[in-house]
């Protein structure tokens, strides 16, 4: 047994292997090997295409497409955490887009007037709703009279999609209230260059004030360190990283008659050679970064996620410990649910209508991007942080084909081969580390 | 010591599974600062009986008083609240997480913001291990890759950490090297000192003869009897355990072969 060897009291510095300099910082193999890949598959497309896929103009509506599904795979990292399966996420959000369309176009024009202030809020409160509260109901069908998660949220599949064709006999519902619109991207979604740089600056504050907090409460009870410099070089590079997305969002040019529209409108006038204004960051992908956020925090930072997280390592040990397993697995379901309802607005308000084939296929590739992104099908592993780096890989796959011309059959195939190849690497790479 | 109220008195337990009597008519007591042995066979029903009073298993009958109350435990969470901790045989780990998230696990320490304090949880997590096993360093991995003596450690560390009135140790050696049961040996008898309570379930007679007061056995789910380690010989147990038959030493329970 390797504890019973004395351990020397101070470990010499030389001694030190590489391995052991690798874990003194934190260093992150995975999600490292991630943004590789997410760079080769970037380069690849650039040189395939001519040099069209790195632009701003891709980069950003690569971010736009990506945000509905990168909401979606917070939740599915969860409900895989725990060993279980969401099939029913792309038919939620076409049946919650259509009830939210309804109520946005229909109800609430009725109850508060046409193009109300509180429409937009209270349409995604009642996504949101009812997105949660059908999660809930499938959650309690899994956790409580224990159907297997994968047959609930089949039905869950057929059951939804059936649903969104009967909300309105299979009519789309357009168009969406003009407030409510922003939160699909578009030229009403990008929040402009000013207000990109000072969200930019405020998450980099953020990112550095973070680190220092966590140094400082690890130097108060004394315990190992990470070097100064790894922690200066990672804020660099997060924060680097920030300021290079607000920069090429930023780069990307409104078109030249609404930068016009817009200009005048703030009372300026209209110079000759025309004026280039950016569009800056899009309102669908902060959002999507906040929900990611907010999911990290969750998983990392809270009781809940410390649940679910041990009910996947071990189910019985966690109802040993005193863990309420069942409610914990309901409540991850309701909370994915509350997912789709973000999702369903997202991307309702991205076609500025609402159709029952929404969503479609969409379980599959929020499966795609938690399971690329480090999410293991056994339970127990998986980060926020990779899902959503794994929707970004997933959309920039299509992206890039899409750019270069191939079509739609052979798109699948690709994307196919490329899910079960990296599953089988992840595989290896776990076993190397055991 | 016999003349007090016990800390702990099942009486009359019984529980099925589809059938199967795992535990039937079964009574055991404990008192403060004694350790009792639970012997019996493989399949006797030894670790389902400690497992009701763990609040793993809810029995079909009978009845259980802490300090002479009745008692109604229907989840860990309550055991624990009448200060009962189990050590599973199992170990009952979360292998995904590491020692401090398992030691705390259902019990977390927060910070003021309601947030997990892992760096309370790590330093309380280094002051227990200490204790128990010194050597002990890789408190940032994952259960899953310590040494099947490590993990061991971390499931006591896990039970003695919050106090406990009454600890249950399931085969608590089972994993461990001549050296580290040693240790455990030392750990029961300080705990006992201190005025614990401790069911020592073990297979291992002689483990069981040297660390307990009173030794009770198990056959099919029935108790054979128990008895003052004093009063019987280690060959009576045996036969106990194999036969069912009880000597005179020992108090007969339901399960004692009838001559
Ligand atoms: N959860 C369960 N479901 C069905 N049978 C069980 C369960 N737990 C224990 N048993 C049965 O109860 C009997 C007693 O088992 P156990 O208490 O584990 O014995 P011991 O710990 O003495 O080896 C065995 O026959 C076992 O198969
Ligand atoms: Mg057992």
């Amino acid at each position: 047994m390797t504890e019973s060897v004395p351990a020397p009291a101070t470990p010499s510095q030389d001694a030190k292997s590489f391995a052991d300099h690798l874990r003194a910082i934190e260093f992150d193999a995975r999600m490292v090997g991630m943004i590789a890949a997410l760079a080769v598959i970037w380069l690849g497309f650039n040189w395939l295409s001519g040099g069209a896929f790195l632009t701003p103009r891709n980069l950003w509506n690569l971010s736009v497409q990506t945000a509905s599904v990168a909401v979606m795979a917070c939740g599915m990292v969860l409900v895989i955490v725990t060993r279980n399966i969401d099939l029913s996420v792309g038919s939620m959000l076409g049946f919650v887009g259509m009830v939210t369309g309804l109520v946005q176009a229909q109800l609430l024009p009725g109850l508060l007037g046409f193009e109300h202030p509180a429409t937009w809020l209270l349409s995604i409160a009642a996504a949101v709703a009812l997105g949660g509260l059908i999660g809930l109901f499938q959650g309690a069908l899994i956790a409580y009279l224990a159907i297997p998660s994968f047959i609930v949220t089949l039905g869950g599949l057929l059951v939804w999609r059936g649903g969104a064709w009967w909300v309105t006999q299979g009519q789309t519902i357009a168009p969406m209230d003009s407030r409510f619109r922003p939160l699909g991207g578009g030229i009403e979604g990008a929040i402009g260059t000013t207000a990109s740089w000072a969200i930019g600056l405020i998450i980099c504050a953020l990112i550095i004030a973070g680190i220092a907090f966590a140094r400082r409460r690890r130097k108060r009870y004394g315990f190992a360190l990470r070097p100064l410099w790894a922690e200066i070089v990672l804020a660099a590079l997060a924060c680097g990283t920030v300021l290079g997305a607000v920069m090429i969002a930023n780069a990307y040019a409104l078109p030249a008659g609404v930068a016009r529209r817009l200009t005048e409108a703030k009372g300026g006038t209209w110079p000759e050679g025309g004026l280039i204004i950016g569009h800056g960051l899009a309102v669908p992908v902060l959002l999507a970064l906040a929900v990611g956020v907010a999911m990290s925090f969750l998983a990392r930072r809270l009781r809940f996620g410390r649940y679910v997280f041990s009910i996947g390592g071990n189910p019985e040990a966690a109802q040993l410990s005193g863990v309420n397993t069942r409610k914990v697995l309901m409540l991850v379901y309701g909370l994915m649910g509350m997912l789709v309802g973000i999702a369903a607005c997202i991307s309702t308000a991205r076609l500025n209508a609402a159709t029952n084939s929404a969503g479609q296929l969409d379980e599959l590739y929020v499966i795609a991007a938690a399971v690329i992104g480090g999410t293991s099908l056994a339970g127990g592993i998986g980060t926020i942080a990779g899902a959503m780096l794994g929707a970004l890989v997933m959309q920039s796959l299509q992206s890039g084909m899409v750019l270069i011309g191939v079509d739609t059959p052979l798109q699948n195939i690709v994307v196919g081969i490329v899910l079960v190849l990296a599953v089988w690497l992840d595989g290896l790479y776990r076993k190397r580390l055991g | 010591m016999d003349m007090t109220t016990p800390l702990v008195e099942m009486r009359e337990i019984s529980i099925a599974f589809g059938g199967i009597k795992a535990v039937d008519h079964a009574s055991v007591d404990l008192h403060a600062g004694e350790v009792v042995g639970l012997l019996g066979h493989n399949g006797a029903g030894k670790s389902t009986l400690i497992k009701i009073l763990s609040g793993a298993y809810h029995a079909d009958a009978g009845e259980i008083r802490i300090a002479g109350k009745p008692v109604s435990i229907s989840s860990p969470r309550d055991a624990k609240r009448h200060g009962i901790e189990t050590i599973y045989q199992t170990l009952a780990l979360a292998d995904n997480v590491d020692a401090a998230a398992n030691i705390f696990l259902g019990r977390e320490l927060l910070t003021s913001w309601g947030t997990l304090d892992d760096s309370a949880m790590e330093a309380e997590t280094r002051k227990v291990m200490g204790r128990l096993n010194p050597h002990f360093r890789r408190f940032k991995e994952p259960v899953k890759a310590l040494s099947g003596g490590q993990r061991q450690s971390v499931a006591i560390a896990r039970a003695i950490y919050f106090n406990a009135r009454v600890l249950i140790m399931d085969e608590p050696t089972a994993a461990l090297g001549p050296a580290e049961t040693k240790q455990v040996a030392d750990l029961i008898l300080e705990l006992k000192k201190q005025g614990i309570g401790i069911f020592l379930i073990s297979h291992d007679l002689h483990d069981v003869f040297d660390l307990a007061d009173r030794v009770s056995v198990m056959k099919n789910g029935k108790v054979v009897g128990t008895a003052h380690v004093r009063d019987v010989t280690q060959d009576e147990v045996l036969g106990m355990i194999i036969s069912g038959k009880c000597p005179p030493g020992a108090v007969a329970g339901p399960g004692a072969l009838r001559s």
